[in-house]
C-alpha cells in the first residue's frame, strides 16, 4: 500500500480547540480529554495537539520536533541542522508506554537558531530560513519529518486515537495557553505518524475537518512559491496558504480569511462601496486560494486562534466563551467537557472567521 | 483538355411519395443543387454541386430529402483510400494547392473524450445547482506578484487589465469578411446579454458594432487589416493573432470576391483585392520583437486593456508560451490543430500543429514550474465541443476557452466544410447578400445565448457534482481527471492518473 | 391584438409560409396527402421581384372595405378577424377587386377566401408564422 503523501487520502474528522485571552497556563489533559466525547469521530488511525507557550525557556529559538526512521537518519539530519543552525539542545521527546499506542517511530526536538552567515548569504529572514530547512528536510531526507517548528510552541501527534496520543506525550505535564487538538478518520491509510494532525509550519499549526474539492488547484498553485505538498493532505496545503497569505503577502487574518472563504459575488455586490473594492481585488488576485467544499478549521499561531468554516459551511463548528477563554470544536458535548459552564455558544456562519488574540503583553 | 471525372461525394435521395414540389429546395439552394423540370413534371437534382449542407434538408416541409454519402467507391485500400485517391485526381486535374474548411477531420486522438470527471461520494458532499449558489465568473489578466498597501495600511486595489466574463467561455475569431455581417452582429448581441466576450478577427470591426466594444476582443493580425485607433479603443481587450490553430504558420485568405462593400470598407482596402495576411507579423521575427509590439498596443490604449497574445499548438507549445508570459502580454490563447478555419490549405489543416489538451497540459505546468503562471491567464481554442470539454480544460488548467465552431453550429452551420465557396446557405461563410439575410440576427443571438446558458447550467451541474462552488477552484484541478485508455506518457503529459489509480 | 406581420428584411422568398397555410387549412393530418400532385390555394402569397420577396396576408383592417364591399354580406369582422362566411359567398370577388392589398384571392370552389389567422383550424394559431424559417413572419401584439 503507498503512503501518506504518495497517494491523497480523504479523511473526516474532529477538532477541538481552546485559549485563554489572558496568556493564563492550560494544561494538556484539558484539550486531550475534550476529545473523548468526539470519539466516533475518529478512528484511530491519527490524532494530534498544537500547543502554544510550552517552551518559555527557549522562547526564541526554533523548536523542531522530528520523526526519525532509523538512528541513522537521525545522525544524517544532524549533521543538516548544525550546518544551518545553531543547536542550542536536543532530546527525546519524552512519552509513556501504552497500549493503545505502538510503533512509534524516533522521536526528538532540538531547540536551534539559524546560523547569520548562513541565512546572510540566502539574503532570507529566519522564518523564511527555517521554513527552507524543513521543506528540504521534509522533501529529500528519506526517513526524517519536521512536523513542528515553531518559537515556544510545539505539535504532537501520532497514530492512535486523539486522547490515547495526548496521554503517550504526557501532556498533562505541559502547560500553555492555547491549544488546538484533532481526532482523523482517513479513509484509507497504513497509517503513517507524520500523516496525523496539527500541520505546522513555523509557528501556524491547522487542525481541520474536511475534505475539501479545490485541493489540487490550490496545490499546485502554492507550489509555485516554493512549497511542496508532500503529505498530499488539505491540512498541508491549507497550512501553506495561510503561510503565504499572511506571512509572504502580508495580509491581515480576515483578508486571508475572505481569499480562502471568498464571500460570494452577489454578497460582494452588496456591500459597501470601498468593501466590495477590496473584495473584488482580493478574489481577483489569488483565486486559486479560495477553497472550496467542507473545511472546519482552527488556525493557530503564536499570540491567537482563527477559527473558519467554509463559505457553504458544510462541516459542523460551534464556539463558546466562559471568562478569559475561548473555546472551539467540532461538536458542543467537546466544549462542556472542558468547561460544563461554557457560555455564549454560536455556531460561526459560513466564511465568517472567529479570531481570538491573546492581549499583548501576555503570552 | 477533359478533366477526370470524379463521382459526386454526395447523392440526393428524394421520396417522390411525399415530395409536394414547393421548390423550397430549389429557391434555398444556392449550390443550384435541385430543379423542378416542368415536362416531366417533378424535381431533380445534380448532385455533383452538392456539399451536403442539408439546407434543403432542414426546409422541405415534407422532410422528402436526404444527403446520404454516396456509396460509389474506388477500389480503396488501407494505404490508398478514397479520399487520398481522389485528392490525387483533383490536384491532377488543377495544378492547385487543395483547400479545405473547418478543423481538423482526421481520426487523431481527441482526448477530452479520452479523459472522465470526478464526482463526490461519501466523504465529500455534492452541491446542487439548483439550491446553492455556484459561480462561474472569472477574470482573465495578470495578477500582482505582490500586494501593496498605501501609508494607512489599506490595501492598494489598483491591477492590471482584467476581462471579466460571466463564464470562462469566448466566442473566438471569425472575421468580419470570412462570415458575414449577420453573423457579427449575433456573436456581439449575444456576447453582449451572455457578459462575455467575442473576437472580430483579422477583418476590423463594422461600425454598427461598436457599440457592443465592451463584450468585443479585437484582433491586430499580420495583415493589420482594419486596425486604427479607434478600433483599438473601441475593445474590452486587444489580441495579437500569431497563428491559428487550423493553420499554424501561414496568414489570413480572403479572396477579393469576398472584400466587397462594408467588408472593404472596414478592412481598409480596396475592393475587389485579395485580402492575404503575411504568414509572420513583419515586425515580429522573435519574441523582443512581440514584447515591443505588446507595449505598442498598451501605449495606443492607455493600459486600460489587457493584451492577448494568440499562437497555434505547435511542438514547442510550452518554450513559446514562457516566452509570451514574459513578454508583457496579459493574456495567452491557444489554438488547437483542431480548430476551425474559412479556409486553409488541406495538408496544413490536417498535418500541422498538435492536439490542444496536450499544448494546454504542458504549458499550464510549464509557467507554474517557472512561477510565471500569475503572469497571464491561459484561454485554449481549438475545438471545445461541449461544457464537459469547458470543464475538462479549466480543469487541466485553463481560464477560458475560445469557442468558435460550436458557435457557429448554434447559427445555423451544418459542418459542410465548403465555406471558402462563399456561397454558405445559412448566411454564415458568405458576403452574398440574398444568402447574408438568411441568417437573422434576432434567431442567431438567441440561439448563441441559449447554447451557452445550456453550457452554463451543465458547467455547474458537473461542478456541484465534484463538490466545487466556483469554477476557480475547478482551474488546475487536475486532481479531478482520470484519463481512459492512455498511455503512460499520455498521462504525465496531461498531468493526470489514470481511471482506477 | 395579435396580427400577422412580415418583416421584408428577413424574408427568404423561400414560399414556405404557402404551403404550411394551404396545409393548415386543408383539415388533413398529413401534408404530403395534403398538398402532394394539386393546385394550392394559400392564404398567404409571397410577391416576389427580383430580390425582394414579401409574403402578403390579410390585415384585418380597422375599417375593412372588402366587408363593406360584399354584396352577399358575407364577410364580418368577428373579434377583431375579418372572416368570409363560404356559404354566403356567391363568388362574384367584389372583394378580390377592392383589397388594397392583394389579400384576398378565390379559394379551391371558387368562394373567396383569406386569412382567418388558423384560430379556427387545428393550428390554432398563424401556420405560416410558426413554420417560417426566418422569423420574417410573426405573429405578435404590436
Amino acid at each position: 500500500m503507498k503512503r501518506e503523501g504518495e497517494v491523497r487520502i480523504p479523511s473526516g474528522c474532529a477538532i477541538a480547540a481552546v485559549i485563554s485571552r489572558d496568556g493564563k497556563g492550560i494544561t494538556g489533559d484539558v484539550i486531550y480529554n475534550s476529545m473523548k466525547p468526539m470519539h466516533d469521530r475518529s478512528n484511530g488511525l491519527g490524532g494530534g495537539f498544537a500547543a502554544y507557550g510550552i517552551y518559555p525557556e527557549y522562547k526564541d529559538l526554533f523548536a523542531f520536533h522530528i520523526f526519525f526512521d532509523h538512528r541513522s537518519t537521525r545522525k544524517e539530519c544532524e549533521a543538516y541542522l548544525k550546518e544551518r543552525f545553531e543547536v542550542v539542545k536536543g532530546e527525546l521527546i519524552p512519552t509513556r508506554k501504552i497500549p493503545q499506542i505502538t510503533d512509534e517511530p524516533i522521536i526528538w526536538r532540538y531547540f536551534c537558531a539559524p546560523l547569520t552567515s548562513v541565512m546572510a548569504s540566502e539574503q532570507v529572514d529566519e522564518n523564511e530560513f527555517t521554513a527552507r530547512t524543513v521543506m528540504k528536510i521534509n522533501t529529500e531526507m528519506n526517513g526524517a519529518y519536521v512536523f513542528s517548528s515553531g518559537k515556544n510552541m510545539g505539535c504532537f501527534k501520532a497514530v492512535g486515537y486523539p486522547e490515547d496520543v495526548g496521554v503517550f506525550y504526557r501532556l498533562e505535564e505541559y502547560e500553555g495557553y492555547s491549544w488546538t487538538a484533532h481526532g482523523r478518520y482517513p479513509t484509507n491509510t497504513p497509517g503513517w505518524w507524520g500523516g496525523a494532525h496539527p500541520f505546522s509550519l513555523l509557528d501556524s499549526s491547522i487542525v481541520h475537518n474536511g475534505e475539501i474539492s479545490s485541493y489540487d488547484a490550490n496545490r499546485r498553485y502554492i507550489e509555485m512559491f516554493g512549497y511542496k505538498c508532500t503529505l498530499q493532505t488539505d491540512t498541508e496545503v491549507i497550512t501553506y496558504i495561510l503561510d503565504y497569505l499572511l506571512r509572504r503577502q502580508g495580509l491581515t487574518l480576515e483578508e486571508a480569511a475572505s481569499v480562502i472563504a471568498a464571500p460570494f459575488w452577489s454578497t460582494i455586490n452588496a456591500k459597501p462601496e470601498k468593501e466590495k473594492e477590496k473584495l473584488t481585488f482580493l478574489r481577483t488576485v489569488f483565486p486559486s486560494l479560495l477553497i472550496t467544499g467542507p473545511f472546519s478549521i482552527v488556525y493557530g499561531w503564536n499570540g491567537g486562534l482563527m477559527a473558519l468554516n467554509d463559505r457553504l459551511k458544510l462541516r459542523s463548528m460551534v464556539t463558546a466563551e466562559k471568562n478569559d477563554k475561548v473555546f472551539i470544536a467540532s461538536e458542543e458535548a467537546a466544549i462542556r467537557v472542558m468547561e460544563p459552564d461554557a457560555e455564549n455558544l454560536y455556531a460561526p456562519a459560513g466564511g465568517e472567521p472567529v479570531i481570538v488574540r491573546v492581549k499583548e503583553g501576555k503570552f | 483538355m477533359k478533366e477526370h471525372y470524379i463521382y459526386p461525394e454526395f447523392e440526393v435521395v428524394r421520396n417522390e411519395n411525399r415530395c409536394i414540389k414547393c421548390r423550397v429546395c430549389e429557391r434555398q439552394c444556392a449550390n443550384e443543387v435541385h430543379r423542378f423540370d416542368p415536362d416531366l413534371g417533378i424535381m431533380i437534382s445534380d448532385e455533383a454541386k452538392c456539399v451536403n449542407c442539408q439546407r434543403c434538408v432542414s426546409l422541405c416541409p415534407t422532410h422528402a430529402l436526404k444527403i446520404v454519402k454516396s456509396d460509389c467507391r474506388l477500389r480503396e485500400n488501407a494505404n490508398w483510400s478514397d479520399e487520398t485517391i481522389k485528392e490525387i485526381y483533383k490536384q491532377a486535374n488543377s495544378g492547385g494547392v487543395l483547400l479545405s474548411s473547418m478543423g481538423n477531420p482526421k481520426p487523431l486522438p481527441v482526448y477530452w473524450d479520452k479523459i472522465l470527471i470526478n464526482a463526490s461520494q461519501v466523504t465529500n458532499p455534492p452541491i446542487d445547482p439548483l439550491r446553492e449558489p455556484m459561480e462561474t465568473k472569472v477574470f482573465l489578466g495578470k495578477k500582482p506578484d505582490k500586494i501593496r498597501r498605501n501609508a494607512n495600511g489599506e490595501l492598494i486595489t489598483e491591477i492590471a487589465p482584467q476581462l471579466e466574463l460571466s463564464m470562462p467561455v469566448m466566442f473566438s475569431a471569425m472575421s468580419y469578411g470570412s462570415i458575414s455581417y449577420n453573423a457579427h452582429a449575433s456573436l456581439a448581441r449575444a456576447a453582449t446579454e451572455l457578459g462575455i466576450c467575442y473576437n472580430t478577427g483579422e477583418g476590423g470591426l463594422h461600425e454598427d458594432f461598436y457599440v457592443y466594444g465592451p463584450n468585443t476582443v479585437v484582433q491586430v493580425a499580420s495583415g493589420r487589416f482594419g486596425v486604427h485607433k479607434d478600433y483599438l479603443e473601441a475593445a474590452a481587450a486587444v489580441e495579437i493573432k500569431m497563428g491559428q490553430g487550423a493553420k499554424p504558420g501561414i496568414g489570413g485568405h480572403l479572396p477579393g470576391a469576398k472584400i466587397v462593400g462594408d467588408v472593404s470598407r472596414t478592412r481598409m482596402i480596396p475592393e475587389g483585392s485579395d485580402a492575404i495576411s503575411p504568414a509572420p507579423h513583419h515586425d515580429i521575427y522573435s519574441i523582443e520583437d512581440l514584447r515591443q509590439l505588446v507595449f505598442s498596443l498598451k501605449e495606443a490604449t492607455e493600459y486600460k486593456k489587457p493584451v492577448i497574445v494568440k499562437v497555434a499548438a505547435v511542438h514547442n507549445i510550452a518554450a513559446i508560451a514562457s516566452g509570451i508570459a514574459r513578454s508583457g502580454a496579459d493574456i495567452i490563447a491557444i489554438d488547437g490543430f483542431r480548430g476551425g478555419t474559412g479556409a486553409a490549405p488541406t495538408r496544413i489543416r490536417d498535418n500541422v500543429g498538435i492536439p490542444i489538451e496536450l499544448a494546454l497540459a504542458s504549458v499550464d505546468q510549464r509557467l507554474r514550474d517557472e512561477g510565471i503562471r500569475n503572469n497571464v491567464s491561459l484561454v485554449v481554442g481549438g475545438s471545445v465541443r461541449s461544457a464537459a470539454d469547458v470543464v475538462k480544460a479549466v480543469a487541466l488548467g485553463a481560464d477560458a476557452v475560445y469557442v468558435a465552431t460550436a458557435a457557429l453550429l448554434a447559427l445555423g452551420c451544418h459542418l459542410c466544410r465548403t465555406c471558402q465557396s462563399g456561397k454558405c446557405n445559412w448566411g454564415i461563410a458568405t458576403q452574398d447578400p440574398e444568402l447574408v439575410k438568411r441568417l437573422n440576427p434576432d434567431m442567431g443571438s438567441r440561439r448563441l445565448v441559449n447554447l451557452m446558458d445550456a453550457w452554463r447550467h451543465e458547467i455547474k451541474e458537473l461542478m456541484g457534482g465534484m463538490g466545487i462552488n466556483s469554477i476557480e477552484s475547478l482551474r488546475g484541478n487536475r486532481l479531478m481527471l482520470r484519463g481512459v485508455g492512455l498511455t503512460e506518457k499520455e498521462l504525465s503529459i496531461l498531468g493526470i492518473s489514470h481511471a482506477g489509480e | 391584438m395579435k396580427r400577422v406581420y412580415v418583416n421584408e428584411q428577413w424574408c427568404l422568398g423561400c414560399h414556405l409560409c404557402e404551403y404550411n397555410c394551404a396545409f393548415a387549412n386543408s383539415g388533413l393530418s398529413d401534408m404530403a396527402k395534403a398538398l402532394r400532385d394539386k393546385p394550392i390555394f394559400p392564404r398567404i402569397h409571397v410577391e416576389d421581384s427580383g430580390k425582394i420577396h414579401y409574403a402578403v396576408s390579410c390585415r384585418h383592417c380597422t375599417d375593412p372595405i372588402c366587408v363593406k364591399s360584399c354584396i352577399a354580406g358575407a364577410i364580418s369582422k368577428v373579434d377583431g378577424t375579418v372572416k368570409i362566411d363560404r356559404e354566403k359567398c356567391v363568388g362574384c370577388l367584389t372583394c378580390v377587386l377592392v383589397c388594397p392589398y392583394g389579400a384576398v384571392a378565390p379559394g379551391p370552389s371558387g368562394a373567396a377566401q383569406k386569412c382567418e389567422l388558423c384560430l379556427e383550424n387545428s393550428c390554432g394559431a398563424p401556420a405560416c408564422a410558426a413554420g417560417c424559417p426566418n422569423n420574417a413572419i410573426v405573429y405578435e401584439e404590436r
